[in-house]
């Protein structure tokens, strides 16, 4: 494996715009390509705001510290300018837009994309769509329906994984993509992950979630563990094995601030 | 006779612009209106002594009728009515040259991939027409069916009695102060009748209408479409209209008869110094269908309710409206259900979109007459707020004199949210596509509707919008 991170967080203290009090108060972070790295920590750890900071959510500030992304200053970056160079975030919520299908979504994710000028085929563009979700063992229909208006959890996590499949990032956060899953939903995003993952290896991952559980699908190289902005442990898969039997509880009390 | 014109602005903020051509009018009425103006249009138009007589009563009701104190600021109206040219011979129209054409229209309408040939159309220049010869192969369909499309001003020349019986009594002069002003001095348009029974899948677009008078400032079109029959007539098109006027006031009459159903799809998008007033509607008979489907873009102020009164038993109105106001525009738009008759029903889908200074207001009304029993009507308006000094106000009028009725107003605001542009940059688009986006998303419900060439042009129109939008 290449050893030069793809994405590298050095010192990041960030948080929610205008607020006093920093959220993530000097995080250090570094995944090399093909890495899958987790992020465990209890509620309130800043766990979602790193994803929120890595894909440059506009209430959230970084305050300190770099973000690097395949040598590029990440934020310095518009959002639209991160996911061109590859980055992309399955996010927690995902808003719905009405009236927009999910294809025409895509469609217009890929369009923008290429060059001025340049105009996407229709028919590769369905073609790669249908391709895509028969990867993911979706029904075409599915695609549809109007980006995320009144969909299930499940189908709105279903959703950011076809998107992923189709705009295949080379960094790929998944923000607590397991919360609010049953069993089963759980199984398909896992499935969807790994898919794609052993179809594109050198693709990265950060998984951040507050449960041990999605880990029993995904195997992650690296587990850090996320306390009141800080990453206060490292290692690997035993990490999370750990937390699931004692708790965040240990963490929290040693390193009180 | 002046023989300069300015004209500005497009109706899309990017192409303010201004332009000075050098026509020579082959003959207009002076700048005004008076009885003699009124006169000359008529004799221009080789009418017989009735219609005068109809034209100069109206100038009466017009005089007569207080400006509306309601709806947009018509306060600096009068100052452009005192200059308008209320009757320019058409012809001079089309000797414009396309070299004439300001680079930014002929970009505008690149942009929007219009066809080279309809482009020229819009422009006001030549009547040069490639698919002429698609007009007449419909043409000579429609003449074998016993339908009429022709020219408002042919429709009364050659089908005098239809003409007279018809006229006037969907909208009469009395009206209102525009309806009136339409019927003393109206120019262009289209007369159509459907025969009992003719069933029409081919739009009728009044676009085909070439050699004939243009979409005119004060167009009059008259409608009839009889027994059983169904047909769908579209006027307009999104494209921005390049007029040298900037007054334009149609009125527009349907008779739907029995068991009929009749579609009018109109999308208009005015250059931004026009006042566009506009009446139209439709009488529903029993057992009838109407529905209208319309389109505002552009204009400094549009005032246009489409109605439809339900006349017979079981009549059905809908009505679909888009409003889109930029900068500096006001779109006052809407639409108006009358129940007359029991067991109608109705419905109307209002939506807006108002941008920068933009300003968009639903007016609608919902009357159902002691009588009608079992009427139902549903009225949902949805405005989208672009911009923190964009406007949009709702004024639903409900009158219900009928104990058996029911009839629902539902009405949202909703402003282009942070998360849905921040969650569709994330996925690689810039700022202005993604508001683009969400507003085709806004508008898909009646986008749908529309015939496919028509919502491209509309959705690509969005997109030229939203380019200005943001930063």
């Amino acid at each position: 494996m290449n050893d030069r991170p793809i994405l590298s967080v050095t010192g990041l203290g960030a948080r929610v715009a205008e607020e006093d009090s920093d959220i993530l108060k000097g995080v250090d972070l570094a995944i090399r390509p093909g890495e899958i790295h987790a992020i465990m920590g209890p509620n309130g750890s800043g766990k979602s705001t790193l994803a929120k900071v890595i894909a440059g959510h506009p209430g959230y500030e970084a305050t300190t510290g770099s973000v690097v992304f395949q040598g590029e200053n990440l934020l310095e970056m518009e959002p639209d300018e991160r996911a061109q160079a590859g980055v992309f975030i399955a996010f927690q919520y995902p808003v719905a837009i009405p009236g927009v299908s999910i294809a025409n979504f895509l469609r217009t994710a890929l369009q923008a994309r290429l060059e001025n000028g340049d105009e996407l085929d229709l028919f590769d563009f369905q073609e790669l769509l249908m391709e895509r979700m028969e990867l993911l063992h979706m029904e075409p229909s599915f695609a549809q329906r109007a980006v995320n208006d009144g969909f299930s959890g499940g189908e709105k996590k279903r959703n950011e994984i076809l998107q992923m499949a189709v705009l295949k990032p080379s960094l790929a956060v998944m923000d607590e993509t397991d919360s609010g899953l049953d069993i089963d939903a759980l199984k398909v995003v896992a499935h969807g992950v790994n898919t794609l993952k052993a179809e594109n290896p050198a693709m990265s991952v950060l998984l951040i979630t507050h449960y041990q559980r999605m880990l029993n699908y995904i195997t992650p190289d690296v587990v850090h563990v996320m306390v009141k902005g800080r990453i206060v442990e490292s290692g690997g898969p035993e990490v999370a094995t750990g937390l699931e039997e004692r708790g965040y509880e240990e963490y929290r009390r040693a390193r009180v601030v | 006779m002046p023989s300069n014109e300015v004209i500005q602005g497009l109706g899309l903020d990017d192409y303010k612009f201004g332009f000075v051509t050098d026509s020579e009018p082959v003959f207009r009425t002076r700048p005004g209106l008076d009885d003699d103006v009124v006169r000359q249009i008529s004799a221009r138009k080789d009418e017989p002594e009735w219609m005068l007589k109809s034209r100069l009563k109206a100038l009466r009701i017009y005089e007569a009728k207080p400006m509306p104190q309601w709806g947009g600021d018509l306060s600096e109206l009068q100052e452009t009515l005192d200059q308008t040219y209320f009757y320019v011979k058409p012809q001079e129209q089309m000797e414009r040259s396309w070299d004439d054409v300001p680079e930014n229209i002929k970009q505008t309408f690149e942009r929007l991939g219009i066809p080279e040939a309809e482009r020229r159309i819009l422009a006001g220049v030549g009547a040069q027409y490639d698919s002429e010869m698609v007009y007449h192969s419909l043409k000579e369909e429609w003449e074998s069916k016993g339908v009429i499309f022709d020219s408002i001003e042919d429709g009364l020349k050659n089908h005098p009695e239809l003409f007279r019986e018809h006229f006037g009594t969907v909208i009469p002069a009395a009206d209102n102060k525009f309806a009136a002003l339409n019927s003393a001095v109206w120019s262009g348009g289209s007369f159509v009748y459907i025969p009992p029974g003719v069933d029409l899948d081919t739009p009728l677009q009044a676009y085909f209408r070439v050699n004939q008078e243009r979409l005119g400032q004060f167009e009059r079109t008259l409608i009839i479409a009889s027994e059983g029959s169904r047909a769908h007539y579209i006027e307009g098109c999104t494209a921005p209209v390049y007029s040298t006027d900037s007054f334009h006031s149609g009125v527009i009459e349907i008779i739907v008869n029995r068991d009929a159903r009749f579609r009018y799809t109109t999308i208009q998008n005015w250059s931004n110094n026009m006042y566009n007033l506009v009446t139209q509607r439709a009488l529903v008979h029993q057992g009838a269908h109407m529905e209208w489907l319309d389109g505002n873009l552009g204009s400094k102020l549009t005032m246009k309710y489409p109605s439809c009164y339900l006349m017979g038993e079981g009549a059905h109105g809908e009505i679909l409206s888009i409003a889109y106001a930029g900068d500096g525009q006001h779109q006052d738009t809407g639409g108006k259900v009358i129940h007359v008759a029991p067991n109608t029903s109705s419905s109307i889908v209002s939506k807006s979109i108002s941008k920068g200074t933009g300003r968009s207001s639903y007016r609608g009304l919902c009357k159902v007459y002691d009588g009608a029993a079992n009427a139902k009507s549903n009225v949902e308006c949805d405005a989208l707020l672009i911009n923190e000094t964009s406007r949009t106000d709702t004024f639903p009028y409900i009158e219900i004199d009928e104990k058996n009725a029911s009839v629902g107003h539902e009405a949202t605001v909703s402003k282009v949210g942070d998360e849905q542009l921040f969650y569709l940059m994330s996925r690689g688009m810039d700022e202005a596509e993604a508001m683009a986006l969400i507003v085709r998303g806004f508008i898909e419900p009646i986008a749908r509707e529309l015939p496919l060439e028509y919502a491209v042009e509309l959705n690509r129109l969005i997109e030229l919008e939203m380019e200005g939008s943001v930063g």
